[in-house]
Protein backbone atom coordinates (compact mmCIF):
# COMPACT_ATOMS: atom_id res chain seq x y z
CA UNK A 1 0.00 0.00 0.00
CA UNK A 2 1.19 3.61 -1.11
CA UNK A 3 0.87 7.14 0.16
CA UNK A 4 -1.50 7.38 -3.28
CA UNK A 5 -4.35 5.32 -1.63
CA UNK A 6 -5.01 8.40 0.63
CA UNK A 7 -7.45 11.14 -0.52
CA UNK A 8 -5.45 14.88 -1.28
CA UNK A 9 -6.12 16.26 2.42
CA UNK A 10 -4.83 13.06 4.41
CA UNK A 11 -1.93 13.11 1.94
CA UNK A 12 -1.05 17.07 2.12
CA UNK A 13 -1.10 16.29 5.74
CA UNK A 14 1.28 13.86 6.17
CA UNK A 15 3.55 16.01 4.26
CA UNK A 16 3.06 18.54 6.38
CA UNK A 17 3.46 17.06 9.34
CA UNK A 18 6.57 14.34 8.43
CA UNK A 19 9.27 16.83 9.20
CA UNK A 20 7.87 18.15 12.35
CA UNK A 21 7.44 14.42 13.54
CA UNK A 22 11.07 13.74 12.42
CA UNK A 23 12.35 16.75 14.49
CA UNK A 24 10.56 15.33 17.59
CA UNK A 25 12.14 12.18 16.89
CA UNK A 26 15.46 13.84 15.92
CA UNK A 27 14.96 15.86 19.26
CA UNK A 28 14.09 12.46 21.48
CA UNK A 29 16.65 9.91 19.73
CA UNK A 30 19.28 12.20 18.15
CA UNK A 31 20.16 9.98 15.41
CA UNK A 32 19.17 11.59 12.45
CA UNK A 33 19.47 8.58 10.09
CA UNK A 34 17.80 6.31 12.77
CA UNK A 35 14.98 8.72 13.56
CA UNK A 36 14.03 8.88 9.36
CA UNK A 37 13.50 5.30 9.35
CA UNK A 38 11.40 5.27 11.89
CA UNK A 39 9.73 8.34 10.64
CA UNK A 40 8.78 6.90 7.24
CA UNK A 41 7.68 3.42 8.93
CA UNK A 42 4.93 5.58 10.72
CA UNK A 43 3.96 7.67 7.78
CA UNK A 44 3.41 3.83 6.18
CA UNK A 45 1.20 2.88 8.97
CA UNK A 46 -1.15 6.22 8.48
CA UNK A 47 -1.18 5.15 5.06
CA UNK A 48 -2.08 1.76 5.61
CA UNK A 49 -4.95 2.77 8.92
CA UNK A 50 -6.21 5.97 8.14
CA UNK A 51 -8.02 5.32 5.17
CA UNK A 52 -9.60 2.45 7.19
CA UNK A 53 -9.79 3.83 10.63
CA UNK A 54 -10.09 7.71 9.33
CA UNK A 55 -7.57 10.23 10.24
CA UNK A 56 -7.11 10.31 14.07
CA UNK A 57 -7.94 13.62 16.48
CA UNK A 58 -3.82 13.78 16.97
CA UNK A 59 -2.43 12.78 13.69
CA UNK A 60 0.80 14.58 14.52
CA UNK A 61 0.96 12.69 18.33
CA UNK A 62 -0.47 9.67 16.77
CA UNK A 63 2.47 9.99 14.16
CA UNK A 64 4.96 10.61 16.36
CA UNK A 65 4.02 7.64 19.01
CA UNK A 66 4.07 5.31 16.31
CA UNK A 67 7.53 6.45 15.23
CA UNK A 68 9.00 6.69 18.74
CA UNK A 69 7.75 3.16 19.21
CA UNK A 70 9.20 1.75 16.01
CA UNK A 71 12.38 3.26 17.16
CA UNK A 72 12.29 1.83 20.83
CA UNK A 73 12.00 -1.03 18.95
CA UNK A 74 14.39 -1.12 17.03
CA UNK A 75 16.90 0.02 19.93
CA UNK A 76 15.53 -3.23 22.36
CA UNK A 77 16.74 -4.99 19.35
CA UNK A 78 20.17 -3.69 19.41
CA UNK A 79 20.06 -3.81 22.85
CA UNK A 80 19.11 -7.44 23.08
CA UNK A 81 22.38 -8.30 20.38
CA UNK A 82 24.74 -6.35 22.29
CA UNK A 83 23.73 -7.14 25.80
CA UNK A 84 26.65 -7.82 27.08
CA UNK A 85 28.60 -4.74 25.98
CA UNK A 86 28.09 -1.57 28.10
CA UNK A 87 24.40 -0.35 27.36
CA UNK A 88 24.17 2.48 29.83
CA UNK A 89 24.01 5.32 26.79
CA UNK A 90 21.01 3.20 25.29
CA UNK A 91 19.44 2.73 28.25
CA UNK A 92 19.02 6.45 29.07
CA UNK A 93 17.62 6.82 25.26
CA UNK A 94 14.56 4.00 26.07
CA UNK A 95 13.35 6.09 28.47
CA UNK A 96 10.67 7.14 26.34
CA UNK A 97 7.93 9.33 28.22
CA UNK A 98 4.41 8.71 26.70
CA UNK A 99 2.89 10.87 24.43
CA UNK A 100 0.45 12.78 26.30
CA UNK A 101 -2.48 15.17 24.45
CA UNK A 102 -1.22 18.42 23.75
CA UNK A 103 2.71 18.20 24.62
CA UNK A 104 3.79 15.71 21.81
CA UNK A 105 7.65 16.90 22.20
CA UNK A 106 7.50 18.60 18.94
CA UNK A 107 8.05 22.06 17.84
CA UNK A 108 7.25 24.65 15.55
CA UNK A 109 10.73 25.39 14.94
CA UNK A 110 11.03 21.82 13.96
CA UNK A 111 10.64 22.51 10.39
CA UNK A 112 13.23 24.90 10.22
CA UNK A 113 15.93 23.33 12.26
CA UNK A 114 15.58 20.41 9.53
CA UNK A 115 16.09 22.81 6.69
CA UNK A 116 19.05 23.97 8.20
CA UNK A 117 20.48 20.19 8.77
CA UNK A 118 19.68 18.56 5.56
CA UNK A 119 20.73 21.79 3.66
CA UNK A 120 24.17 22.17 5.60
CA UNK A 121 26.87 23.30 3.47
CA UNK A 122 29.01 20.07 4.25
CA UNK A 123 27.04 18.23 1.68
CA UNK A 124 26.89 18.66 -2.03
CA UNK A 125 23.78 20.01 -3.54
CA UNK A 126 22.21 17.27 -4.84
CA UNK A 127 22.87 15.34 -2.01
CA UNK A 128 21.30 18.25 0.19
CA UNK A 129 18.14 18.63 -2.56
CA UNK A 130 17.74 14.82 -2.03
CA UNK A 131 17.63 15.13 2.11
CA UNK A 132 15.50 17.86 2.04
CA UNK A 133 13.24 16.47 -0.20
CA UNK A 134 13.25 13.37 1.57
CA UNK A 135 13.30 14.61 5.23
CA UNK A 136 11.45 18.00 4.99
CA UNK A 137 9.29 17.69 1.88
CA UNK A 138 7.92 14.15 2.55
CA UNK A 139 7.93 12.92 -0.54
CA UNK A 140 9.21 9.28 -1.03
CA UNK A 141 12.96 8.17 -2.39
CA UNK A 142 10.85 6.67 -5.62
CA UNK A 143 8.99 9.96 -6.28
CA UNK A 144 12.41 11.84 -5.74
CA UNK A 145 14.43 9.20 -8.14
CA UNK A 146 11.61 9.74 -10.71
CA UNK A 147 11.60 13.75 -10.51
CA UNK A 148 15.46 13.87 -11.13
CA UNK A 149 15.19 10.55 -14.11
CA UNK A 150 17.53 8.71 -11.87
CA UNK A 151 16.97 4.67 -10.49
CA UNK A 152 15.58 4.15 -7.28
CA UNK A 153 18.54 2.56 -6.08
CA UNK A 154 20.83 5.91 -6.87
CA UNK A 155 18.64 8.41 -5.12
CA UNK A 156 18.11 5.55 -2.02
CA UNK A 157 22.18 5.77 -2.13
CA UNK A 158 22.40 9.49 -2.05
CA UNK A 159 19.93 10.06 0.10
CA UNK A 160 22.06 7.29 2.79
CA UNK A 161 25.47 9.28 2.18
CA UNK A 162 24.06 12.42 2.46
CA UNK A 163 22.76 11.40 6.54
CA UNK A 164 25.67 9.87 6.91
CA UNK A 165 27.28 13.54 5.71
CA UNK A 166 25.43 15.09 8.67
CA UNK A 167 25.88 12.29 11.01
CA UNK A 168 30.19 13.09 10.51
CA UNK A 169 29.70 16.33 10.07
CA UNK A 170 28.10 16.48 14.14
CA UNK A 171 25.45 19.39 13.17
CA UNK A 172 23.86 19.50 16.30
CA UNK A 173 19.59 19.55 16.24
CA UNK A 174 18.98 22.93 16.78
CA UNK A 175 18.96 26.89 15.29
CA UNK A 176 21.67 28.22 14.29
CA UNK A 177 23.62 30.82 16.28
CA UNK A 178 22.96 34.52 15.40
CA UNK A 179 26.96 34.29 13.93
CA UNK A 180 26.18 31.18 11.80
CA UNK A 181 22.83 32.28 10.70
CA UNK A 182 23.21 34.48 7.91
CA UNK A 183 25.49 32.04 6.36
CA UNK A 184 23.78 29.38 6.75
CA UNK A 185 20.19 30.51 5.82
CA UNK A 186 21.91 31.62 3.10
CA UNK A 187 22.36 27.67 2.03
CA UNK A 188 19.03 27.01 2.88
CA UNK A 189 17.42 29.11 0.81
CA UNK A 190 20.20 28.40 -2.03
CA UNK A 191 18.54 24.90 -1.81
CA UNK A 192 14.90 25.58 -2.20
CA UNK A 193 15.94 27.95 -5.35
CA UNK A 194 17.65 24.78 -6.74
CA UNK A 195 14.81 22.83 -5.90
CA UNK A 196 12.11 25.49 -7.26
CA UNK A 197 14.20 25.66 -10.38
CA UNK A 198 14.15 22.12 -11.20
CA UNK A 199 10.84 22.18 -10.88
CA UNK A 200 10.38 25.22 -13.06
CA UNK A 201 12.89 24.95 -16.23
CA UNK A 202 13.81 21.25 -16.19
CA UNK A 203 12.28 20.06 -18.99
CA UNK A 204 13.08 16.18 -18.20
CA UNK A 205 10.57 14.36 -16.33
CA UNK A 206 6.74 14.55 -16.50
CA UNK A 207 4.55 18.07 -15.81
CA UNK A 208 2.65 16.94 -13.32
CA UNK A 209 5.64 16.41 -11.13
CA UNK A 210 7.57 19.18 -11.90
CA UNK A 211 4.51 21.35 -10.94
CA UNK A 212 4.98 19.60 -7.65
CA UNK A 213 8.74 20.11 -7.26
CA UNK A 214 8.13 24.16 -7.41
CA UNK A 215 5.00 24.03 -5.47
CA UNK A 216 6.68 22.20 -2.75
CA UNK A 217 9.79 24.70 -2.97
CA UNK A 218 7.54 27.14 -2.49
CA UNK A 219 5.75 25.81 0.82
CA UNK A 220 9.05 25.10 2.49
CA UNK A 221 10.22 28.54 1.61
CA UNK A 222 6.79 29.81 2.72
CA UNK A 223 6.93 27.96 6.14
CA UNK A 224 11.05 29.64 6.39
CA UNK A 225 9.25 33.12 5.68
CA UNK A 226 6.84 32.52 8.90
CA UNK A 227 9.56 31.79 10.90
CA UNK A 228 11.87 34.01 9.91
CA UNK A 229 9.72 37.12 8.87
CA UNK A 230 12.07 40.10 9.42
CA UNK A 231 14.39 38.14 6.83
CA UNK A 232 14.55 40.13 3.44
CA UNK A 233 16.27 37.52 1.62
CA UNK A 234 13.28 34.89 2.53
CA UNK A 235 10.62 36.89 1.51
CA UNK A 236 12.61 37.92 -1.46
CA UNK A 237 13.27 34.33 -2.27
CA UNK A 238 9.22 33.65 -1.59
CA UNK A 239 8.08 36.72 -4.04
CA UNK A 240 10.89 35.41 -6.36
CA UNK A 241 9.45 31.98 -6.67
CA UNK A 242 5.61 33.39 -7.12
CA UNK A 243 6.57 35.88 -9.32
CA UNK A 244 8.28 33.12 -11.62
CA UNK A 245 5.82 30.24 -11.31
CA UNK A 246 3.08 32.50 -11.90
CA UNK A 247 4.41 32.47 -15.78
CA UNK A 248 4.22 28.77 -15.63
CA UNK A 249 1.25 27.84 -18.12
CA UNK A 250 2.80 30.75 -20.53
CA UNK A 251 5.92 29.34 -21.07
CA UNK A 252 6.08 26.71 -22.87
CA UNK A 253 3.23 26.03 -26.01
CA UNK A 254 1.26 22.90 -26.69
CA UNK A 255 4.62 20.28 -27.92
CA UNK A 256 6.84 21.28 -24.57
CA UNK A 257 8.38 24.20 -26.92
CA UNK A 258 9.74 27.36 -24.90
CA UNK A 259 8.01 30.55 -25.61
CA UNK A 260 10.13 33.89 -24.51
CA UNK A 261 8.69 36.53 -22.34
CA UNK A 262 7.75 38.85 -24.78
CA UNK A 263 5.65 36.46 -26.93
CA UNK A 264 3.93 34.64 -23.69
CA UNK A 265 0.14 34.94 -23.75
CA UNK A 266 -0.29 37.23 -20.47
CA UNK A 267 -3.78 35.79 -19.93
CA UNK A 268 -2.52 32.65 -18.87
CA UNK A 269 -0.25 34.19 -16.16
CA UNK A 270 -1.57 33.30 -12.16
CA UNK A 271 -2.80 36.72 -11.45
CA UNK A 272 -3.20 35.36 -7.55
CA UNK A 273 0.14 34.86 -7.06
CA UNK A 274 1.19 37.93 -8.66
CA UNK A 275 -0.70 39.65 -6.89
CA UNK A 276 0.90 37.84 -3.40
CA UNK A 277 3.96 38.37 -4.79
CA UNK A 278 4.31 41.77 -5.88
CA UNK A 279 2.74 42.53 -2.37
CA UNK A 280 5.26 40.51 -0.54
CA UNK A 281 8.80 42.31 -2.18
CA UNK A 282 6.86 45.68 -2.30
CA UNK A 283 6.54 45.07 1.63
CA UNK A 284 10.26 43.74 1.47
CA UNK A 285 11.82 46.42 -0.51
CA UNK A 286 10.97 49.27 1.67
CA UNK A 287 12.11 47.90 4.98
CA UNK A 288 15.62 48.83 3.47
CA UNK A 289 18.72 45.93 3.57
CA UNK A 290 18.25 44.85 0.24
CA UNK A 291 19.35 41.20 -1.81
CA UNK A 292 20.03 39.49 -4.26
CA UNK A 293 16.74 37.13 -4.27
CA UNK A 294 14.86 40.73 -3.08
CA UNK A 295 16.07 42.41 -6.62
CA UNK A 296 15.58 38.99 -9.10
CA UNK A 297 12.14 39.50 -7.47
CA UNK A 298 11.57 43.15 -8.20
CA UNK A 299 12.97 42.47 -12.11
CA UNK A 300 10.16 39.29 -11.99
CA UNK A 301 7.15 41.94 -10.32
CA UNK A 302 8.13 44.58 -12.82
CA UNK A 303 7.69 42.00 -15.93
CA UNK A 304 4.25 40.45 -14.04
CA UNK A 305 3.12 43.88 -14.35
CA UNK A 306 3.35 44.90 -17.73
CA UNK A 307 -0.37 44.00 -19.59
CA UNK A 308 1.85 43.86 -22.57
CA UNK A 309 5.37 42.96 -23.35
CA UNK A 310 5.94 46.72 -25.18
CA UNK A 311 4.44 47.96 -21.78
CA UNK A 312 7.34 46.43 -19.50
CA UNK A 313 8.91 49.27 -17.80
CA UNK A 314 12.62 48.45 -18.79
CA UNK A 315 14.26 51.20 -17.06
CA UNK A 316 13.23 49.96 -13.77
CA UNK A 317 14.74 46.82 -14.81
CA UNK A 318 18.42 48.46 -15.99
CA UNK A 319 18.39 49.82 -12.60
CA UNK A 320 18.00 46.97 -10.61
CA UNK A 321 19.96 45.18 -12.86
CA UNK A 322 22.52 47.77 -12.18
CA UNK A 323 21.69 47.73 -8.12
CA UNK A 324 22.16 43.70 -8.75
CA UNK A 325 25.47 43.84 -10.77
CA UNK A 326 27.19 45.91 -8.00
CA UNK A 327 25.94 43.62 -5.40
CA UNK A 328 26.96 39.92 -6.82
CA UNK A 329 30.01 40.44 -9.37
CA UNK A 330 27.95 37.58 -11.23
CA UNK A 331 28.12 37.92 -15.73
CA UNK A 332 24.52 36.22 -16.19
CA UNK A 333 23.79 39.54 -14.03
CA UNK A 334 25.61 41.74 -16.82
CA UNK A 335 24.17 39.32 -19.65
CA UNK A 336 20.51 40.49 -18.17
CA UNK A 337 21.79 44.19 -17.86
CA UNK A 338 23.04 44.20 -21.41
CA UNK A 339 19.30 42.98 -22.57
CA UNK A 340 18.13 45.48 -20.49
CA UNK A 341 20.51 48.31 -22.07
CA UNK A 342 19.12 47.37 -25.35
CA UNK A 343 15.82 47.67 -24.49
CA UNK A 344 16.16 51.36 -23.36
CA UNK A 345 19.15 53.08 -25.14
CA UNK A 346 18.90 50.55 -28.02
CA UNK A 347 20.80 47.44 -29.45
CA UNK A 348 24.48 48.73 -29.56
CA UNK A 349 24.16 49.90 -26.22
CA UNK A 350 23.58 46.25 -24.94
CA UNK A 351 26.19 45.29 -27.19
CA UNK A 352 28.75 47.33 -25.69
CA UNK A 353 27.98 45.89 -22.47
CA UNK A 354 28.92 42.13 -23.68
CA UNK A 355 32.22 43.24 -25.40
CA UNK A 356 33.14 43.82 -21.47
CA UNK A 357 32.33 40.55 -20.88
CA UNK A 358 34.58 38.73 -23.80
CA UNK A 359 37.47 38.08 -21.89
CA UNK A 360 35.25 37.12 -18.62
CA UNK A 361 36.25 33.03 -18.31
CA UNK A 362 33.46 31.77 -16.41
CA UNK A 363 31.34 32.82 -19.51
CA UNK A 364 33.48 30.98 -21.70
CA UNK A 365 32.00 28.55 -24.26
CA UNK A 366 28.62 29.04 -22.30
CA UNK A 367 25.95 29.08 -24.59
CA UNK A 368 24.17 32.35 -22.93
CA UNK A 369 26.37 34.66 -24.18
CA UNK A 370 25.87 34.02 -27.76
CA UNK A 371 22.60 33.50 -27.49
CA UNK A 372 22.17 37.42 -25.68
CA UNK A 373 24.53 38.58 -28.67
CA UNK A 374 22.24 36.83 -31.65
CA UNK A 375 19.40 38.31 -29.91
CA UNK A 376 20.91 42.02 -30.09
CA UNK A 377 22.82 41.38 -32.90
CA UNK A 378 18.70 40.49 -34.65
CA UNK A 379 17.74 44.14 -32.79
CA UNK A 380 20.68 46.05 -34.58
CA UNK A 381 19.54 44.28 -38.40
CA UNK A 382 22.98 42.36 -38.47
CA UNK A 383 20.88 38.82 -39.22
CA UNK A 384 24.02 37.63 -40.72
CA UNK A 385 26.21 38.00 -37.34
CA UNK A 386 22.50 37.38 -34.84
CA UNK A 387 21.88 33.32 -37.37
CA UNK A 388 25.96 32.65 -36.41
CA UNK A 389 25.50 33.60 -32.99
CA UNK A 390 22.28 31.48 -32.77
CA UNK A 391 23.83 28.80 -33.97
CA UNK A 392 26.73 28.70 -32.19
CA UNK A 393 24.73 28.69 -29.02
CA UNK A 394 22.34 25.79 -30.44
CA UNK A 395 25.66 23.98 -30.45
CA UNK A 396 26.46 24.82 -26.75
CA UNK A 397 23.53 24.46 -24.54
CA UNK A 398 22.66 21.48 -22.69
CA UNK A 399 18.91 21.72 -22.92
CA UNK A 400 17.01 20.28 -25.95
CA UNK A 401 14.00 22.61 -25.88
CA UNK A 402 16.22 25.47 -25.92
CA UNK A 403 18.25 24.34 -28.11
CA UNK A 404 15.48 24.09 -30.83
CA UNK A 405 14.26 27.74 -29.95
CA UNK A 406 17.89 28.81 -30.79
CA UNK A 407 17.76 26.66 -34.50
CA UNK A 408 14.57 28.18 -35.12
CA UNK A 409 15.62 31.55 -34.41
CA UNK A 410 18.29 31.12 -36.91
CA UNK A 411 16.24 29.71 -39.20
CA UNK A 412 13.38 32.02 -39.09
CA UNK A 413 16.26 34.43 -39.39
CA UNK A 414 17.44 33.09 -42.56
CA UNK A 415 14.36 33.25 -44.30
CA UNK A 416 14.06 37.11 -43.97
CA UNK A 417 17.37 37.74 -45.12
CA UNK A 418 16.85 35.45 -48.28
CA UNK B 1 24.26 16.92 -14.70
CA UNK B 2 24.39 13.84 -16.68
CA UNK B 3 27.27 12.67 -18.47
CA UNK B 4 27.16 9.51 -20.67
CA UNK B 5 30.79 8.07 -20.78
CA UNK B 6 31.61 6.22 -23.87
CA UNK B 7 34.54 3.51 -24.07
CA UNK B 8 35.83 3.27 -27.10
CA UNK B 9 37.83 -0.09 -27.75
CA UNK B 10 40.09 -0.17 -30.86
CA UNK B 11 39.47 -3.23 -32.97
CA UNK B 12 42.92 -4.59 -33.44
CA UNK B 13 44.35 -3.03 -30.09
CA UNK B 14 44.89 -3.80 -27.20
CA UNK B 15 41.25 -4.79 -25.74
CA UNK B 16 40.70 -8.32 -27.88
CA UNK B 17 39.84 -9.32 -24.55
CA UNK B 18 39.24 -13.05 -25.64
CA UNK B 19 43.18 -13.05 -25.94
CA UNK B 20 43.75 -12.46 -22.81
CA UNK B 21 45.65 -14.44 -20.23
CA UNK B 22 42.45 -15.98 -17.84
CA UNK B 23 43.72 -14.15 -14.43
CA UNK B 24 43.77 -11.20 -16.71
CA UNK B 25 40.00 -11.24 -18.05
CA UNK B 26 39.17 -12.21 -14.53
CA UNK B 27 40.70 -9.03 -12.62
CA UNK B 28 39.59 -6.83 -15.90
CA UNK B 29 35.75 -8.10 -15.22
CA UNK B 30 36.27 -8.03 -11.39
CA UNK B 31 37.21 -4.22 -11.84
CA UNK B 32 34.49 -3.57 -13.98
CA UNK B 33 32.08 -5.24 -11.36
CA UNK B 34 33.80 -2.99 -8.68
CA UNK B 35 33.38 -0.31 -10.77
CA UNK B 36 30.03 -0.09 -10.97
CA UNK B 37 28.96 -1.27 -7.60
CA UNK B 38 30.96 1.90 -6.51
CA UNK B 39 29.01 4.05 -8.73
CA UNK B 40 25.84 2.94 -7.76
CA UNK B 41 26.74 2.99 -3.87
CA UNK B 42 28.02 6.79 -4.61
CA UNK B 43 24.57 8.11 -5.18
CA UNK B 44 25.50 8.51 -9.14
CA UNK B 45 25.10 5.87 -11.47
CA UNK B 46 21.97 6.35 -13.62
CA UNK B 47 22.46 3.62 -16.14
CA UNK B 48 25.54 1.27 -17.49
CA UNK B 49 25.32 -1.00 -20.58
CA UNK B 50 28.56 -3.64 -22.14
CA UNK B 51 27.44 -4.00 -25.88
CA UNK B 52 28.35 -7.05 -27.47
CA UNK B 53 31.23 -7.48 -29.83
CA UNK B 54 31.28 -5.91 -33.16
CA UNK B 55 31.36 -8.87 -34.90
CA UNK B 56 27.55 -9.19 -34.96
CA UNK B 57 26.74 -5.84 -35.26
CA UNK B 58 24.99 -4.52 -38.42
CA UNK B 59 24.42 -1.29 -39.82
CA UNK B 60 20.77 -0.77 -40.82
CA UNK B 61 18.94 1.49 -42.97
CA UNK B 62 15.68 2.21 -44.12
CA UNK B 63 14.78 0.76 -47.55
CA UNK B 64 12.11 1.34 -50.12
CA UNK B 65 9.04 1.74 -47.70
CA UNK B 66 10.92 1.78 -44.83
CA UNK B 67 12.11 -1.95 -44.85
CA UNK B 68 15.68 -2.33 -42.91
CA UNK B 69 18.24 -2.86 -44.65
CA UNK B 70 21.65 -4.40 -43.06
CA UNK B 71 24.67 -3.60 -44.00
CA UNK B 72 27.35 -6.32 -42.97
CA UNK B 73 30.17 -7.22 -40.57
CA UNK B 74 32.50 -4.25 -39.80
CA UNK B 75 36.67 -4.31 -40.66
CA UNK B 76 38.66 -6.26 -37.62
CA UNK B 77 40.47 -2.43 -37.57
CA UNK B 78 37.59 -0.03 -37.19
CA UNK B 79 37.22 1.29 -33.69
CA UNK B 80 34.08 0.11 -31.85
CA UNK B 81 31.94 1.12 -28.75
CA UNK B 82 32.62 -1.15 -26.19
CA UNK B 83 29.96 0.04 -23.34
CA UNK B 84 28.90 3.15 -21.39
CA UNK B 85 28.15 4.59 -18.46
CA UNK B 86 25.66 7.06 -17.76
CA UNK B 87 26.66 9.19 -14.48
CA UNK B 88 24.79 11.70 -12.40
CA UNK B 89 27.07 14.25 -10.85
CA UNK B 90 27.89 17.50 -9.21
CA UNK B 91 30.70 18.77 -11.74
CA UNK B 92 32.37 18.02 -14.66
CA UNK B 93 35.49 17.80 -13.21
CA UNK B 94 33.83 14.63 -11.39
CA UNK B 95 32.65 13.33 -15.07
CA UNK B 96 36.26 13.64 -16.03
CA UNK B 97 37.72 11.54 -12.53
CA UNK B 98 34.80 8.48 -13.22
CA UNK B 99 35.82 8.52 -16.69
CA UNK B 100 39.75 8.44 -15.99
CA UNK B 101 39.20 5.36 -13.57
CA UNK B 102 37.09 3.41 -16.42
CA UNK B 103 40.22 4.33 -18.17
CA UNK B 104 43.16 3.17 -16.06
CA UNK B 105 40.45 -0.02 -15.97
CA UNK B 106 43.15 -3.51 -15.75
CA UNK B 107 44.57 -4.97 -19.17
CA UNK B 108 47.38 -7.50 -20.13
CA UNK B 109 49.68 -8.26 -17.11
CA UNK B 110 47.38 -6.09 -14.61
CA UNK B 111 48.59 -2.76 -16.66
CA UNK B 112 46.08 -0.11 -17.17
CA UNK B 113 44.76 -0.11 -20.27
CA UNK B 114 44.34 3.50 -20.65
CA UNK B 115 41.54 3.39 -23.61
CA UNK B 116 39.90 6.35 -24.35
CA UNK B 117 36.63 7.40 -22.91
CA UNK B 118 34.50 9.76 -24.78
CA UNK B 119 32.84 12.09 -21.97
CA UNK B 120 29.59 13.82 -23.69
CA UNK B 121 27.22 15.88 -21.63
CA UNK B 122 23.34 14.32 -21.83
CA UNK B 123 20.93 16.90 -22.70
CA UNK B 124 19.06 17.44 -19.26
CA UNK B 125 20.42 20.90 -17.90
CA UNK B 126 17.92 23.46 -17.12
CA UNK B 127 17.01 26.22 -19.62
CA UNK B 128 17.95 29.73 -19.45
CA UNK B 129 14.97 32.14 -18.99
CA UNK B 130 14.27 33.50 -22.32
CA UNK B 131 13.85 37.52 -22.45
Amino acid sequence: MTVTSLDNRAEHLLRELAPQVLGALIRRFRDFAASEDAVQEALLAAAVQWPRDGVPDNPRAWLIQIASRRRTDHLRSELARRRRESVAALEVDLEVAPVAGGDDGSDPDDTLILLFMCCHSALTPSSAIALTLRAVGGLTTAEIASAFLVPESTMAQRISRAKQGIRTSGVPFRLPTDQERVERLASVLHVLYLIFNEGYTSTAGPDLQRNELSRLAIRLTRAVHQQLPDDGEAAGLLALMLLTDARRAARTGSHGELIPLTKQDRTLWDQQDIAEGVALISATLSRGSVGAYQLQAAVAAVHDEAPRAEDTDWPQILALYGLLERMSDNPMVTLNRAIAAAMVHGPAAGLELLHALADDTRLRGHHRLDAVRAHLLELAGDYAGAIAHYRRAAGRTTNIPERDYLLTQAARLGEIAD
Amino acid sequence: MKYMLMMNAPGGGPYRIAEWPQQDIEAHMAFMRRFGTELADGGELVAAEGLAGPDQAKLVRAGRNGVPVTDGIFPEAKEFLAGYWIVDVDSPARAYAIAARASAAPGPGGAPLNLPIEVRQVMSGPPEELT
